[in-house]
């Protein structure tokens, strides 16, 4: 048993209201520069739908994440030698138009415009090459809401193995929403495909980083990544993806996207895990096992063998103590109502989420949906999303992990609702459901409440151990007497400079006090 | 001192020394501007078919240069390879690849320069360079005819005296009296090909350097830890 800490994510879809405070938070942070204007280290789809890139879920276009080949895990885009074969152009690396095409406005338009009979308007304006865009055809949030044409949403991967027709007439409609970040997985498809060996996974948090300094470009990464979360900055030439907000989870901090979700949907905690079983639990033949095999590979912060084994490991205890208090071991572990996404993929990813239970409730309070001798559970295959395209997204298709979670939300629910409205705890549901009392007022707690130290469970990142000299370092970062924190600023240089930070619009606004 | 005896006497030692030296300072310095500065993102058309052709025909021809012209000659005749067999091999290989490496080049160069994305994207060296790369190719293989003439009178001695004057060179006894007598062609070709190594540390070319050999022999997956302790 070789103990380790991962920091982990569960996302509650049952309260995701797409509002994409995420994602403008976390652009606002860490993508508003050249190059990766069009990446989204977090983005919100709406689901059924495509998505971004297009059609990312499906590997028999991208090749991401790994297979099983002749019972041995390979990535499915490749042995290394064929990575290397393919290095002068990588076959399976999305265009940009995948993704879309950057643009902007041309706001300096409305400023400089000339006395018009017309209002002047900002036209769009591609951020790649500076020039008008006479249409957008795309962009990174196309689908919003259920946009577009049914059968164009419909080619979701998700879709498959589903009647779905019915699911195109306006009364069977049904909608969620997806936010995506990198998974930080414990199997991380993108370590393995980069031919430099640029990318790495943090021994102490699991945070999957690039070595900016070390990345070569050569590309491999961004198509293995089955999630298509890692970027490629096409004006650096380096990968970039979601930093698992490091600088601030190392000082006890959540992300940027769990801390500004209005939703409270986002919970960031410490999961322990064996990494000496990553391989052969991401081997399982059998890809509807795969959610429970990921199971198996996380440790009981409160096993004895599993505490002295991680202090062992260097893991410090108040690292153990939070990961006893994980708001995710907790939703995956303890109520089962976490699932990870995609765990065909076999890269094992660290960002879980609960279904949604779609407008459910309204209907069960209606009397809508026939429900069993509880009175509170829908007999199953009667909720308006069906279960089996949550099944494809969370569990490789298999439908009863998904039920028991639905289940015991709608129990948690319809308990408190005994309590709160008819004032007599009423167990029956969660007997059906099968969970305790004590778990469905903890349910209530974490799920319904959300406060933010349920949700944030974050130990600090121990600088001062990772350090030689921890006294020596405080007072000095940023004033070395080497160029070590600065990126040496100098007009004449002999080596290719970035150039200037963003595209400007062909014409400048004058100075406003001159005419 | 004569331009003559200064290009094939002096440029040399001063194209090799920036090539090593721009590279080891660049690599030391400035990392992160070292990378292959790919384009595939922003337009895929064309590019595998491109970019393939272009790399392995360059890399042919660079190493059928290495060998051709850096093994003694004593060796080639220890081998039993006769100056004939030689240049025949050479103007088989270095037509081959060297149209491989044309059509390519064409086809990047194209993209380079009026493919709307990747022109916006470039920068003044990355045009500079492909294009410089380009008539070093086409000089190159302007050669071929005057070597198949050459060959034609069975007259290995203009191959010989190039591969004695880079031997000389690299020997660092620079004779540049050895190239005298060879056609113009050859030596605006070479004034060109060790301009590349002049260039090299400058452009996205450092990439060469770093081809990815010992990804085949490592791990999956990597982990660092954040400690600096060592």
């Amino acid at each position: 048993m070789k103990v380790r800490a991962q920091f982990a994510f569960v996302f509650n879809l049952d309260k995701c209201i797409g509002c994409h405070t995420c994602s403008v938070t976390c652009k606002n942070v860490w993508t508003n520069r050249k190059g990766v204007e069009y990446a989204w280290f977090n983005n919100v789809e709406s689901k059924p739908g495509i998505g971004y890139p297009k059609q990312w879920e499906n590997q028999e276009v991208w090749k991401g994440g790994w297979e099983l080949k002749n019972g041995k895990l390979e990535l499915k885009s490749g042995s290394r030698m064929n990575k290397l074969l393919n290095i002068f152009a990588n076959p399976d690396l999305p265009e940009i138009d995948d993704y879309y095409e950057p643009f902007t406005y041309n706001y300096a338009h409305l400023q400089n415009a000339r006395l018009s009979e017309a209002t002047p308007t900002a036209r769009p304006m591609s951020q790649v090459t500076g020039e008008t865009m006479e249409k957008i055809k795309w962009g990174p949030n196309w689908e919003d809401d259920l946009a577009g044409e049914f059968h164009k949403r419909a080619k979701d991967k998700n879709m498959d193995k589903i009647q779905k027709e019915i699911y195109s007439q306006f009364e069977h409609t049904f909608h969620m929403y997806l936010p995506r970040i990198c998974n930080h997985c414990l199997n991380a498809s993108c370590v393995a495909a980069c031919p430099s060996g640029s990318i790495y996974k943090r021994e102490e948090d699991g945070i999957v980083l690039v070595d900016q300094d070390k990345c070569r470009g050569w590309r491999m990464c961004i198509s293995s990544c089955p999630y298509k979360k890692v970027f490629y900055n096409w004006e650096s030439g380096k990968a970039e993806k979601c930093i698992g907000c490091y600088p601030r989870v190392e000082s006890g901090m959540p992300t940027v996207c769990s801390e500004s979700c209005v939703g409270r949907i986002r919970y960031n905690g410490i999961m322990l895990y064996d990494a000496d079983r990553i391989e052969e639990l991401a081997s399982i033949e059998n890809e509807q096992d795969l959610y429970e095999a990921q199971c198996k590979i996380f440790l009981d912060p409160n096993n004895p063998a599993v505490i002295a084994a991680a202090r062992a490991e260097g893991i410090n205890d108040d690292w153990i103590e939070a990961a006893r208090k994980s708001p995710i071991w907790k939703m995956a572990m303890d109520w089962k109502i976490a699932f990870p996404m995609h765990p065909e993929f076999r890269t094992l990813p660290m960002v879980w989420y609960v279904p949604p239970l779609s407008p459910v409730q309204s209907q069960i309070d209606q009397g809508n949906l026939p429900v069993g001798p509880d009175g509170a559970i829908p007999v199953s295959g009667t909720m308006r999303l069906p279960v089996q395209y949550l099944a494809n997204l969370l569990t490789a298709g298999k439908t009863a992990p998904i039920e028991s979670a639905l289940n015991r939300m709608i129990a948690m629910r319809s308990y408190q609702r005994s309590v709160h409205v008819e004032g007599v705890a009423d167990t029956r549901a969660l007997e059906a459901a099968g969970i305790t009392e004590a778990q469905a007022k903890e349910m209530y707690r974490y799920l319904a409440i959300a406060n933010y130290e349920d949700r944030f469970v974050i130990p600090t990142g121990h600088t001062e151990e990772s350090l030689n000299d921890a006294y020596g370092f405080q007072g000095q970062n940023g004033f070395t007497f080497g160029n070590d924190t600065s990126a040496g600023v100098s007009k004449i240089t002999l080596f290719p400079r970035r150039r200037k930070e963003t595209v400007e619009p062909k014409t400048l606004a004058p100075n406003g006090d001159r005419s | 001192m004569s331009l003559h005896n200064f290009l094939y006497g002096v440029y040399p030692y001063i194209a090799l020394s920036v090539f090593l030296l721009g590279s080891w300072l660049r690599f030391d310095r400035e990392q992160y501007s070292w990378k292959s500065d790919s384009s595939q993102l922003l337009s895929k058309a064309n590019l595998r078919l491109g970019s393939n052709l272009f790399h392995v025909g360059i890399l042919a021809i660079f190493g059928g240069h290495f060998v051709g012209l850096l093994t003694p000659h004593s060796w080639f005749r220890g081998l039993g390879v006769s100056d004939m067999t030689h240049q025949m091999i050479a103007i088989w290989a270095g037509s081959i690849f060297g149209i491989m490496c044309l059509i390519g080049g064409v086809i990047l160069w194209l993209r380079r320069m009026f493919n709307a994305r990747v022109s916006a994207a470039s920068r003044g060296s990355d045009k500079f360079v492909l294009t410089w790369l380009l008539v070093t190719l086409l000089l190159g293989l302007s050669t071929i005819p005057v070597s198949i003439g050459h060959a034609s009178h069975d007259n290995p001695e203009v191959m010989i005296a190039l591969a004695e004057w880079v031997q000389s060179i690299v020997y660092l006894r620079p004779n540049p009296a050895l190239l005298e007598n060879i056609d113009t062609v050859f030596k605006v070709h070479l004034f060109f090909g060790m301009t590349v190594f002049l260039v090299f540390p400058f452009t996205r070319l450092v990439h060469v350097w770093s081809a990815p050999f010992g990804y085949v022999g490592r791990p999956y997956q990597v982990v660092r830890s954040k400690s600096v302790k060592g």
